[in-house]
C-alpha cells in the first residue's frame, strides 16, 4: 500500500503516528505530492493524506486510514471509539480548522485562535476527568487518542493554546506527545518549525466553511448535567433514606498502626525535606500537603492508613551550614528539625510520625541493605579523582572549592558551576583552586569509591539468580506500572532513564556527616545521600514501631503511595527499588508514585537566596489562616503541569470560591435552620426535582471518590465547589425565605429545601475534611453532625441530619481578603526578605552577620537620611490624596530603603504593620 | 428526516423489536441514545453501528479490515460532507464524486451491502429528484 502525503498537511500527523504505533512503517510506501494534486480519481477536490490499498481502493479519510492501521494490528472497533471519531469529524475538525486558519494563515494570536476551539478542548478535558481514565476510550492508549492527538498537536504543541485549567487534557496530551510514534510523526510533519510548518499547505486550502458562522463560539461549555435514569434516582433516594444507619462501624484507632490482613493497608510517605532549608510553598504542596490530603481521605475511607515523613539530615549541605553557624552538624539538625516540625504542625499536616534520618536505625538498616548488595555482588569499587585539602585533611565537596573558571577566567567560579558564564565545571578542572574554608590550595588525589552496579552483566556471575539489577527494575516496573496510579510525569521520567540505559551509581562520599560505610578501607567515608535518604522511610518507620517490617517487608498486603516533586522521581522509582530488589529481602516497593510539577511564585521562581516567595515559617505571620493557604495551594496544585502562586489570584479564589460560593451556601443552609425552624432540622418531603438534585449530588460525590482514588487532588476539589454551586442554585430557585411566610404547602416546601440544603452542607463538611480540616471541624461543630458521620465518607449521599436534629450556633466561615492587605503582602514577599527570616530564625550567625555588617557608619547615616526623606514624600502624597498607584510606588521605595538600612545596621527588619490600622 | 426518525427506521430494517427512545442535543440536534447498561451514546453513525451490533448483524459493518475502514469512511462522509454541506455547489460535488466512485461498484464497499449504503441512502434521499427515487 502507498500513502500519499503533502508537505505541511496536518492530516499526516495522526496517520503517521497510527502507522508507527500499529502498523510498522516498513511495509508502507510514502509518496509526497503537491497540495493541489488530485490523488483520488473519483474526488473533485484534492485531498491528502490518502492511502491507496493493495486492492486499488482508496482511503481518503484521515480517521479511516488510522482505523485501518489499527484494524490490521488486531484492534477491534468499539462504540466509544466510534463516538470519539464521529465527534472529531463533526465537531472538532470544523473548530480546529478555523483556529489553525486564524493562527497560521491570518497570523492571529491569543483568544482569536483559542476561542473557536475552547469548547471542544473543554469537552475533551471534562470527559477525561469525568471518567477518570487516562485515555479517551479506556485504560490504554488507542485509536481515538491517536486521531485526536494528531488533530490537536499542531495547535497544542504551543503551550499558550493549552488552557491551564484543563489539567486532564494537559496530562493526556503530554503522555501521548511523549510516545515514540507520536514524537516521530511530529518531527516528520512539523520539522521543528512548530505550527508554521503547516503554512505552505493551509495557504492553498479554501477558507474553512466553519469560519462563516455557527461553530465559532466563545461560550464556555454549559454545566453539563448528566441525564439521569430512573434507576439511578431510585438507588440514590434509597441510600439517602437509610441515613446514618448505613454507615459502617468506626474502626478503632490503633497505636501503632500496623497492616491488617484482609484490609486495605495504605502506607503513605512524602519526600523527606532537606533539613537545613526552610521549606517554601512549592515544597509544601509538592510533598507533605498533597500526601496529607490523600492520608486524610484514606482515613475517611476507613482504610488502614499510616502516613510518615521526616527530615533528611545527612550530607554536605548540613556540614556547610554547621560550619557557617558555628555549630556541630547534629546541633544544626536538631535546630532545623524543630523548625520543620513546627511549620507542618501549623499547616495541620496529619503525620502519624514525623521522624529524622540521623538515628541508629538508619545506620542499621542502610548497612544491612548494603551488606546484602555486597554479598550478592552488586557493589563495585572504582577510583575517582577529587580535590583534597591537605590542611583541612579532607576531600572537598564541590561547594567547598573556589577557583578560576577554565572557560571564561572568572575568578570566583564554584566547584560545580561558573556563576559568570554558567558552564558546568568539573572541580578538578578549576584553575588556582582554593579550599573555601582555609583558603589553601587543594591537590588532586584519587579516592576509592563504591558503586551500585546497575547494569551488572549476567555472565560475570555464576549464580543463576544474579541477573542484572537494571533488568530486575525493568521487570518490576513492567509489572507495576500498568493499572497503577503513577503520574504521567513519573512514568515519563522513568521511561527516559531506562531508555538511556542505567549506569553504575556512586554510593559513597568523602564526608564525615553520614551513615558510615561498613567496609575495610572505607572507614573515613559515608554513604551518599541518595543511596540512604530513601532508606530513611524505613528507619523512620522503625523509630515509630519496632514492627516496621510488617509495613516494609510486606509487598502483598501493603499499598505504598509515595508523594514528591518530579525531581525526586529517579531516586524513588529506580534507585531505591534497585537497592531493595538487589538486597532480596522482600521489600515493599512503591505501588503509586505521585509526582507534582513545580510551583512558581508569581512570575518567577521561589528563591531562597533572593528572598523571593513565601516560605513555610512566614505563612503564619501573614494573618491568613492555615486552611486558606491549604485551599489555595491545593486549588493550584501543579498537577500535570507547572502552576504559579499568585497573591491576586489567591484573593480572588478566597473571595469568590470560598466566601461567595462554599461559605455562603453552608452559612445560609445553617442560618435557615436556626432562623426559620428554631435550630431543628425540618421535615423533608422530597419532590421529583429534589430527588434529581440528590442524585446529581450523589454522582458528583462518586466522581470525587473516583478522582481521589486516583490521587487527582486538585480535580477532586472542584467536585466540592460544584456541589456547593448546585446547593446555592437550589436555594436561589426555591426561595425558602419567601415560602416560609406563605401558606401550609409553602412552609412545608421551605422546610424540605432547608433540610436538604443543610444535609448537603453536612456532606460538604466531610468532603472538605482532607482539604480544610479546621473549617471542616468548624462546620461539623456548627451543625452538630453526629460523630460517625464526621469520620466516614460513604460513596452515597446520606441523610445525616434527620428531621428533628438540633444544630448548634451558625456563624460565617470565611473572611474577605482585601486588596490593600494582599498588595502589602505581595510587596513584602517580593524579594530581599531573606535576611529578615534568617535573622529571626537563626539569630544571624557570625559568618552571615560579618557579610552583612560591612556597611560603615557613614553609609548607615546616609540611608537613615534617605529613609526620612522618602517617608516625608509618602506622607505628603497621602495628605494630598494622590493616586493610589503613585503612593504604592513611593511606599515600595520607602520599604526598600528601610530594608537596606536594617541590613546595614544588621538588625532584623520590622514587619510592616501599616495596614493593620484599618 | 430527523436523526431520531432515521434511527427508528434503521431499527425496523434491522429487525430490532424494542424501540429505543432518542433525545437530541444542541443546535444540530445530534441524536443521543441512553443505553441500559452503560453510558449514553452520541452521534448518528455511532448509534447506528451500535444498533447493528445489537441486532447481531456485524457483517453490515464490513468483514475485512479494509471493508471495515471503508464503511467507516463513508459513514464519516455522510455526517461531514452530506449533512455538513454548505451550499448547492457542495451537494453537486458530493453527487458527482459519488457517481464516479460507484461507476464500477454495486455497493460502497464493492459487492457487499453495508450500513454505509443504508445511511448514505437516507442522507441523500432528500437531494435526489423524485423521478429517481423508486
Amino acid at each position: 500500500m502507498r500513502l500519499f502525503v503533502s508537505e505541511g498537511a496536518p492530516g499526516s500527523l495522526p496517520v503517521l503516528a497510527a502507522a508507527g504505533r500499529a502498523q510498522g512503517r516498513a511495509e508502507l510506501l510514502i509518496s509526497t505530492v503537491g497540495p493541489e494534486e488530485c490523488v483520488v480519481p473519483f474526488l473533485t477536490r484534492p485531498k491528502v493524506p490518502v492511502l491507496q490499498l493493495d486492492s486499488g481502493n482508496y482511503l481518503f479519510s484521515t480517521s479511516a486510514i488510522c482505523r485501518y492501521f489499527f484494524l490490521l494490528s488486531g484492534w477491534e472497533q468499539d462504540d466509544l471509539t466510534n463516538q470519539w471519531l464521529e465527534w472529531e469529524a463533526t465537531e472538532l475538525q470544523p473548530a480546529l480548522s478555523a483556529a489553525l486558519y486564524y493562527l497560521v494563515v491570518q497570523g492571529k494570536k491569543g483568544e482569536d485562535v483559542l476561542g473557536p476551539v475552547r469548547r471542544a478542548l473543554t469537552h475533551i478535558d471534562h470527559s477525561l476527568s469525568r471518567r477518570s481514565c487516562p485515555f479517551l476510550a479506556g485504560e490504554t492508549e488507542s485509536l481515538a487518542d491517536i486521531v485526536l492527538w494528531g488533530a490537536l498537536y499542531p495547535l497544542l504543541q504551543d503551550p499558550s493554546y493549552l488552557p491551564e485549567e484543563l489539567g486532564a487534557l494537559h496530562s493526556w496530551f503530554q503522555t501521548l506527545s511523549s510516545q515514540e510514534p507520536c514524537q516521530r510523526a511530529a518531527e516528520t510533519v512539523l520539522k521543528q518549525q512548530g505550527v508554521l510548518a503547516l503554512r505552505p499547505y493551509l495557504q492553498k486550502q479554501p477558507q474553512p466553511s466553519s469560519l462563516e458562522g455557527r461553530l465559532v463560539s466563545n461560550e464556555p461549555e454549559e454545566e453539563e448535567l448528566a441525564t439521569l435514569s430512573e434507576e439511578e434516582i431510585a438507588v440514590a433516594v434509597a441510600a439517602w433514606e437509610k441515613g446514618l444507619e448505613s454507615l459502617p462501624p468506626l474502626r478503632p484507632q490503633q497505636n501503632p498502626v500496623l497492616p491488617v490482613a484482609g484490609e486495605r493497608n495504605v502506607l503513605i510517605t512524602s519526600a523527606l525535606p532537606y533539613v537545613n532549608n526552610v521549606p517554601h510553598l512549592g515544597n509544601i504542596i509538592g510533598c507533605v500537603l498533597s500526601a496529607d490530603v490523600f492520608a486524610r481521605y484514606s482515613r475517611l475511607r476507613q482504610w488502614n492508613t499510616l502516613y510518615l515523613c521526616g527530615t533528611d539530615e545527612y550530607g554536605t549541605a548540613t556540614e556547610t551550614k554547621a560550619m557557617e553557624e558555628g555549630l556541630t552538624p547534629q546541633e544544626i539538625c536538631d535546630k532545623y528539625h524543630v523548625i520543620h516540625a513546627d511549620i507542618y504542625r501549623w499547616f495541620n499536616i496529619s503525620f502519624d510520625f514525623f521522624g529524622r534520618t540521623t538515628t541508629p536505625q538508619q545506620t542499621k538498616i542502610t548497612q544491612d541493605i548494603f551488606q546484602r548488595l555486597l554479598a550478592r555482588g552488586f557493589v563495585l569499587q572504582d577510583t575517582v579523582e577529587q580535590l583534597r585539602c591537605e590542611h583541612c585533611a579532607r576531600f572537598l565537596a564541590d561547594r567547598f572549592v573556589e577557583g578560576v573558571c577554565p572557560f571564561c577566567g572568572y575568578e570566583e567560579a564554584r566547584g560545580d558551576q561558573c556563576d559568570k558564564c554558567g558552564k558546568l565545571i568539573n572541580a578538578i578542572e578549576l584553575k588556582k583552586p582554593q579550599c573555601k574554608v582555609c583558603r589553601s590550595c587543594p591537590v588532586v588525589k584519587s579516592s576509592q569509591h563504591l558503586f551500585l552496579d546497575l547494569p551488572k552483566l549476567s555472565q560475570t556471575s555464576s549464580v543463576l539468580l544474579c541477573y542484572q539489577l537494571a533488568a530486575r527494575v525493568e521487570e518490576w516496573l513492567e509489572k507495576t506500572l500498568p493499572g497503577s496510579d503513577w503520574t504521567a510525569n513519573a512514568r515519563f521520567i522513568i521511561r527516559s532513564w531506562l531508555r538511556d540505559g542505567l549506569k553504575p551509581r556512586c554510593i559513597t562520599r568523602d564526608l564525615k556527616w553520614g551513615t558510615p560505610v561498613p567496609l575495610e578501607g572505607f572507614e573515613d567515608k559515608v554513604f551518599y545521600v541518595w543511596f540512604d535518604a530513601t532508606i530513611g522511610y524505613l528507619s523512620i518507620t522503625a523509630n515509630y514501631t519496632d514492627q516496621w517490617e510488617k509495613w516494609w517487608k510486606n509487598p502483598e498486603q501493603v499499598n505504598l503511595y509515595q508523594f514528591m516533586a518530579k525531581d525526586n522521581v529517579p531516586f524513588h522509582g529506580i534507585v531505591f527499588p534497585s537497592s531493595a530488589l538487589g538486597a532480596e529481602d522482600n521489600y515493599t516497593l512503591v505501588s503509586h508514585l505521585i509526582a507534582t510539577e513545580y510551583l512558581n511564585y508569581e512570575d518567577g521562581k521561589f528563591s531562597k537566596s533572593r528572598g523571593v516567595g513565601v516560605f513555610g515559617d512566614m505563612a503564619q505571620d501573614t494573618g491568613i489562616p492555615a486552611d486558606i493557604w491549604r485551599f489555595y495551594l491545593l486549588y493550584i496544585r501543579p498537577e500535570g503541569q507547572d502552576s504559579a502562586f499568585s497573591w491576586t489570584d489567591m484573593l480572588f479564589k478566597n473571595n469568590s470560591e470560598l466566601l461567595n460560593n462554599l461559605g455562603n451556601f453552608i452559612n445560609r443552609a445553617g442560618m435557615f435552620v436556626s432562623k426559620f425552624f428554631g435550630g431543628f432540622v425540618p421535615e423533608m418531603v422530597l419532590t421529583s426535582d429534589d430527588q434529581r438534585l440528590l442524585t446529581h449530588i450523589t454522582l458528583e460525590l462518586q466522581h470525587y471518590h473516583q478522582l481521589l482514588e486516583k490521587v487527582r487532588i486538585r480535580d477532586a476539589l472542584r467536585s466540592i465547589l460544584t456541589i456547593s454551586r448546585h446547593g446555592n442554585q437550589y436555594i436561589q430557585v426555591n426561595e425558602p425565605w419567601k415560602r416560609i411566610k406563605g401558606g401550609e404547602a409553602d412552609r412545608q416546601r421551605a422546610g424540605t429545601v432547608t433540610g436538604l440544603a443543610v444535609n448537603i452542607a453536612a456532606l460538604l463538611s466531610v468532603m472538605l475534611q482532607p482539604y480544610m480540616p479546621t473549617v471542616s471541624a468548624t462546620i461539623q461543630a456548627q451543625l452538630q453532625l453526629p460523630p460517625p458521620a464526621c469520620s466516614i465518607l460513604p460513596t452515597n449521599f446520606l441523610c445525616t441530619l434527620p428531621a428533628g436534629h438540633q444544630i448548634g450556633t451558625v456563624s460565617p466561615l470565611f473572611q474577605k481578603l482585601e486588596n490593600d492587605q494582599i498588595e502589602s503582602l505581595k510587596q513584602r514577599f517580593s524579594g530581599g526578605q531573606l535576611e529578615e527570616s534568617l535573622a529571626l530564625k537563626a539569630k544571624a550567625s557570625p559568618k552571615t552577620a560579618a557579610g552583612l555588617t560591612t556597611a560603615g557608619p557613614q553609609q548607615i547615616q546616609a540611608l537613615t537620611e534617605e529613609v526620612t526623606k522618602q517617608g516625608n514624600i509618602v506622607r505628603e502624597l497621602k495628605a494630598q490624596k494622590a493616586d493610589k498607584n503613585q503612593i504604592a510606588a513611593e511606599v515600595a521605595k520607602l520599604l526598600d530603603l528601610k530594608k537596606q538600612l536594617a541590613l546595614a545596621e544588621g538588625k532584623p527588619l520590622e514587619t510592616s504593620k501599616g495596614k493593620k490600622k484599618k | 428526516m430527523a436523526a431520531a426518525a432515521e434511527l427508528t427506521l434503521l431499527e425496523k430494517s434491522l429487525g430490532l423489536s424494542k424501540g429505543n427512545k432518542y433525545s437530541a442535543q444542541g443546535e444540530r440536534q445530534i441524536p443521543v441514545l441512553q443505553t441500559n447498561n452503560g453510558p449514553s451514546l452520541t452521534g448518528l453513525t455511532t448509534i447506528a453501528a451500535h444498533l447493528v451490533k445489537q441486532a447481531n448483524k456485524e457483517y453490515l459493518l464490513g468483514s475485512t479490515a479494509e471493508e471495515k475502514a471503508v464503511v467507516q469512511q463513508w459513514l464519516e462522509y455522510r455526517v461531514t460532507r452530506v449533512d455538513g454541506h454548505s451550499s448547492k455547489d457542495d451537494i453537486h460535488t458530493v453527487l458527482k464524486d459519488l457517481n464516479s466512485y460507484l461507476e464500477d461498484k454495486v455497493y460502497l464497499t464493492g459487492y457487499n451491502f453495508t450500513l454505509a449504503d443504508i445511511l448514505l441512502y437516507y442522507g441523500l434521499h432528500r437531494f435526489i429528484p423524485r423521478s429517481l427515487d423508486v
